[in-house]
């Protein structure tokens, strides 16, 4: 199956990079390229052969530790396929918009690549063990890169990030190994666990540790506070991956994990995970709203965002994941956008974060395109029709107000924080008024292709999820019917 | 007693005897016409080729059988481990390829060698008396390797240290076992564990147990009795030091399991959250407990990389332990697997610290500042061993680990009696993930010193080395490969 090539496509990729790579950074800028565009083609293609699949796909399956139930086991359904859909994309743009890093290019695309590997294996499993193998290969190329790439207080950032991930799937383990045991210990098939009908008491207190172990790496406040200073101090395309893609390992894993085989744990704590979200979205749009550092804004923008998608689970009807999944997406590819612009097309070329130095240099003249792209992206960002946020936030808060009105309502107002946040940081950046006497900055170096490609690439995918989104809902929609979600509609109560 | 079957059952140790005793041979014949490294290639090659004919003779052709009740067993289990053993003692060999500290090459081979016999006399007993003697036999050649650098006062102390807390565990051990033969009468395994129903919860068996826990605790170097650990692998030559932390750790734990599995079963207590019970499984929990806490948060604090294996072995010993208290087949078999890859692990992060001391001349952390600039090949097999130690797919000490913890688990499906301990040690494998980053961020981040001499890598150390590397990679990738075999001579022994 084509789809499976994603994950063998990287790793084999990292390797080639590394090796014939070493003191050619064209060859492995190349390589690493043709591999994240060849690894996005398998998608396409994988997707256009499995058609609109009722239920899960498997992809291939072997035994693995037979004695444990342990299969190597790949599989997709709708809402893997939306995910991997979004890993291909952002891995593409991620290679674009680092085309300039010169220290070590082997070894950053080298890290990159297991990275992507690691992500689309997590997307691809359907097998507990696997699963959450892949989802720990994912943290240590993380460390790496921050910490060798990084920018400010990369070291620190860099180990915050890795503890707290770990902190959370320390939690995760433990619950799965808890979930095996209880289910018979004779196999860790996701499909055949979420069949299992677990104790009601069992459930009310694993759902927390898996939901929680999870969610770490969703933002999930309190304990999102990883997430600003791992963006912050993250190279431009480990950023654009932290928010894009990794951060929804967390909430992919949440619902996968938490929400399909522990259905009644999420009846008896969703209240509370809507409260936590809510207090997330609020709190990192208005902590974005004071910030100084540009990169910090969409830091805690990403927090916020990423609120909704937790908001979006707990809603636990369809509407509400079906809006968390396609938030999942949407935000993917905005945060990615955003990361880029303030990464590689500012940072790199003024050497600066700050707004207050920032208003001074009338960017908008001396960098028109990444005017252009900022400001358009903020507009995605807000939630502005046409733009994939939109529908997905609009979705999630349609699915909370089934649920938890007054959660939905103070929703809504994260949505005008984010609105004055975006505003603020738009206005203090590219909007400035131009400072008396005359341009100093006129020399910096223009906006080269690969930026424009990337960032070009991932507008036109906002925009066409925005404008026509019921190309991704059909998919989603598809994933949620399956089999495996049955013990969650019959729990959740739907149709 | 047929001394003929004997040294049939035992022709694996005769041959390393005799090995040991021609490596003397040679080196006094060649000692007057050769330089060192001319006797260090004879002594080495010599010791090594023993090894490899005894390691042919375990897996072609040792046959099963057992002689006076429990003195000398061999089965399919012991030979499983032997061959352990005897690759370990190849791979310490190998390492010594190149030791400078001493100019006595083949007294110091000839220890190696009577250490290995002494160890996988230790894996073939089945009796306590014997048990007690031949792991008397293989700490005197631990004791003694330990000093082997004259010229290095701390390898003195060390040794000292070593050898006084040494004898007074063995006489703890001597205690314990006393106490056991009074309580039942027996010395052999299959005996006390007839004789013991009836037994178990007197009094004076379980002050032998505590004797037990103390003697044995010594020996795999768990917590508190440990503080040998630090001073001897910090002092001791380094390939010595693998060879304590490697060869001495799989006998200890094949014959501490073995015993509690097969002799002491019957008066085993409880150590589940909701029911404890007196005997020795919550005496060991609670090593287990003092080993994973006090092991890992004293590593945190290390600066010397052979300190902080030292207590990352402390903190191993208590996963291991973990396994011990699981009791049963699975818990057997999760500790064999564990044991056996994590002393190829700590043998190949030893074999890294060889080199890097030759070229840099110490071991601690600013020695190891950016390995990877200096020789990409040690700093990747470092950061496989680091890794695998911390416990991140797909490497040996991954599997190793969720294996112990689900075998745990499964001890007590019906109320996860164990959860708690499997909680504990999870939460501080995410401390112990602060070092291991710490030390591959020196490797891997960092910028060699200025003045750093030029590297000189290369030699059988090598071997031994991508050996171990390409095993913990392999056995993390397809641990079945270790594990049907390990479960069917488990099988086999009726365990």
């Amino acid at each position: 199956m084509v789809l499976t090539l994603t994950i063998w496509l990287s790793l084999a990729g990292a390797v080639v990079v590394a090796i014939a790579g070493r003191d050619r950074p064209a060859v492995a800028r190349g390589l690493a390229l043709a591999t994240t565009i060849g690894g996005l083609v398998a998608v396409g293609i994988g997707m256009a052969q499995l058609g609109m699949p009722e239920g899960t796909v498997t992809l291939m399956r072997v035994p693995w530790v037979p004695s444990l139930g342990i299969d190597f086991h790949l599989a997709a359904d709708g809402i893997s396929m939306v995910l991997l859909l979004l890993t291909g994309i952002a891995a593409v743009a991620g290679v674009l918009f680092s085309w300039n890093v010169e220290r070590r290019v082997n070894e950053f695309f080298a890290l990159y690549l297991l990275l992507i590997g690691g992500v689309y294996g997590v997307f691809l499993s359907w097998d507990l063990f696997q699963f959450f193998a892949f989802y720990e290969l994912a943290i240590i190329p993380k460390y790496f890169l921050i910490a060798i790439w990084g920018s400010t207080r990369r070291e620190y950032g860099a180990m915050k990030l890795a503890l707290y991930s770990f902190v959370g799937s320390a939690m995760v383990l433990v619950g799965m190994l808890a979930v095996y045991v209880v289910a018979g210990g004779s196999t860790f098939d996701l499909g055949r666990l979420a069949a299992v009908p677990f104790p009601e008491a069992f459930q009310v207190w694993t759902f927390p540790l898996i939901f929680v172990g999870f969610a770490i790496l969703a933002g999930l406040w309190p304990f999102h506070t990883w997430a600003p200073t791992g963006h912050v101090a993250a190279p431009t395309a480990a950023s654009m991956l932290l928010a894009g893609v990794v951060m929804k390992l967390g909430a992919y894993g949440a619902l996968r994990v938490g929400l399909m085989v522990l259905p009644f744990g999420l009846k008896s704590w969703a209240p509370l995970i809507a409260v936590l979200a809510v207090a997330g979205v609020l709190y990192a749009a208005l902590v974005a709203l004071v910030q100084q550092d540009f990169k910090f804004v969409i830091g805690y923008s990403s927090v916020s965002h990423m609120g909704f998608v937790l908001l979006g689970l707990a809603a636990g009807n369809a509407r509400g994941i079906g809006g968390a999944v396609l938030q999942m997406f949407s935000h993917g590819v905005i945060a990615g956008l955003l990361f880029g612009v303030v990464g590689r097309m500012v940072y790199d070329r003024t050497h600066t974060r700050e707004l207050t130095v920032l208003e001074g240099l009338t960017l908008v003249r001396a960098l028109p395109f990444a005017a252009a792209t900022f400001i358009l992206a903020s507009a995605a960002s807000m939630g502005l029709p046409g733009f994939s946020g939109f529908v997905a936030e609009l979705q999630i808060l349609i699915g909370a107000w089934q649920a938890f009105p007054v959660a939905a309502m103070a929703g809504g107002l994260g949505v005008l924080l984010s609105v004055a946040f975006t505003l603020r940081v738009l206005n203090r950046t590219f909007l400035s008024d131009p400072p008396a006497g005359d341009d100093p900055l006129d020399l910096l170096p223009p906006i080269s292709l690969p930026e424009k490609a990337g960032a070009g690439f991932l507008l036109a995918t906002s925009l066409i999820v925005g404008l026509y989104p019921r190309v991704l809902l059909e998919w989603i929609d598809a994933g949620l019917a399956s089999p495996a979600f049955s013990g969650l509609r019959s729990t959740m109560g739907w149709p | 007693m047929n001394y003929l079957e004997l040294a049939r059952l035992a022709f694996a140790e005769i041959l390393l005897v005799v090995a040991a005793l021609l490596v003397l041979g040679v080196d006094l014949k060649f000692r007057a016409t050769l330089d060192l490294p001319g006797r260090r290639f004879v002594a080495i090659w010599t010791g090594l080729a023993g090894c490899v004919i005894a390691l042919g003779w375990l897996l072609m052709l040792e046959p099963d059988g057992d002689v006076v009740g429990g003195m000398f067993v061999s089965d399919a289990l012991t030979r499983f481990v032997k061959v352990f053993v005897v690759g370990l003692t190849a791979g310490t060999l190998l390492m010594s390829a190149g030791i400078i500290c001493t100019p006595h090459v083949g007294e110091y081979v000839a220890i190696v060698l009577l250490g290995a016999v002494g160890m996988m006399l230790v894996v073939s007993s089945g009796n306590v008396l014997m048990m007690f003697l031949s792991l008397e036999l293989t700490s005197l050649s631990l004791y003694i390797l330990t000093a082997f650098d004259k010229r290095n006062p701390q390898g003195s102390e060390a040794a000292l240290k070593y050898f006084l807390f040494g004898g007074m565990s063995g006489a703890f051990l001597l205690f314990g076992l006393s106490l056991v033969y009074g309580v039942t009468g027996a010395i052999d395994f299959d005996s006390i564990a007839a004789r013991l129903p009836g037994n178990g919860t007197s009094p004076l068996w379980l002050v032998g147990m505590v004797m037990l826990s103390v003697g044995l605790g010594f020996k795999v170097a768990a917590a508190p009795f440990h503080f040998w650990a630090p001073d001897a692998y910090q002092g001791a030559p380094t390939p010595a030091a693998g060879f304590i932390a490697s060869g001495s750790k799989v006998a200890a734990f094949f014959i501490l399991v073995k015993l509690t599995v097969a002799a002491l079963g019957p008066g085993r207590g409880a150590a589940g959250w909701a029911d404890f019970e007196t005997g020795w499984v919550p005496l060991l929990a609670v090593l287990a407990v003092l080993s994973v806490v006090w092991g890992n948060l004293a590593a945190l604090w290390q600066r010397n990389v052979k300190r902080l294996l030292a207590y990352s072995a402390v903190a191993h010993a208590g996963y291991t332990l973990i396994g011990v208290v699981a009791t049963g087949p699975e818990g057997m078999s999760a500790v064999i697997f564990y044991a056996a890859t994590y002393a190829w692990t700590i043998l190949g992060a030893f074999g890294v610290v060889v080199f890097v001391e030759r070229t840099t001349g110490g071991s601690d952390f600013e020695h190891f500042a950016g390995l990877v600039r200096r020789s990409p090949g040690a700093a990747l097999c470092l950061g496989i061993f680091v890794l695998s130690l911390a416990g991140i797919p797909p490497l040996a000490g991954f599997f190793g680990k969720f294996y112990l913890f689900l075998a745990a688990l499964r001890s007590d499906p019906a109320d996860l009696g164990l959860l708690w301990l499997v909680a504990l040690a999870a939460t501080t494998t995410c401390v112990s993930f602060y070092y291991y980053l710490k030390l591959l961020k020196v490797v891997l981040v960092e910028e060699p010193a200025e003045g750093t001499p030029a590297w000189e890598g290369g030699g059988p150390e090598w071997v031994a080395i991508l050996a171990a590397a390409a095993l913990v990679t392999l056995l993390g990738c397809a641990p079945g490969l270790l594990l049907t075999p390990l479960q069917a001579a488990l099988a086999a022994v009726g365990i």
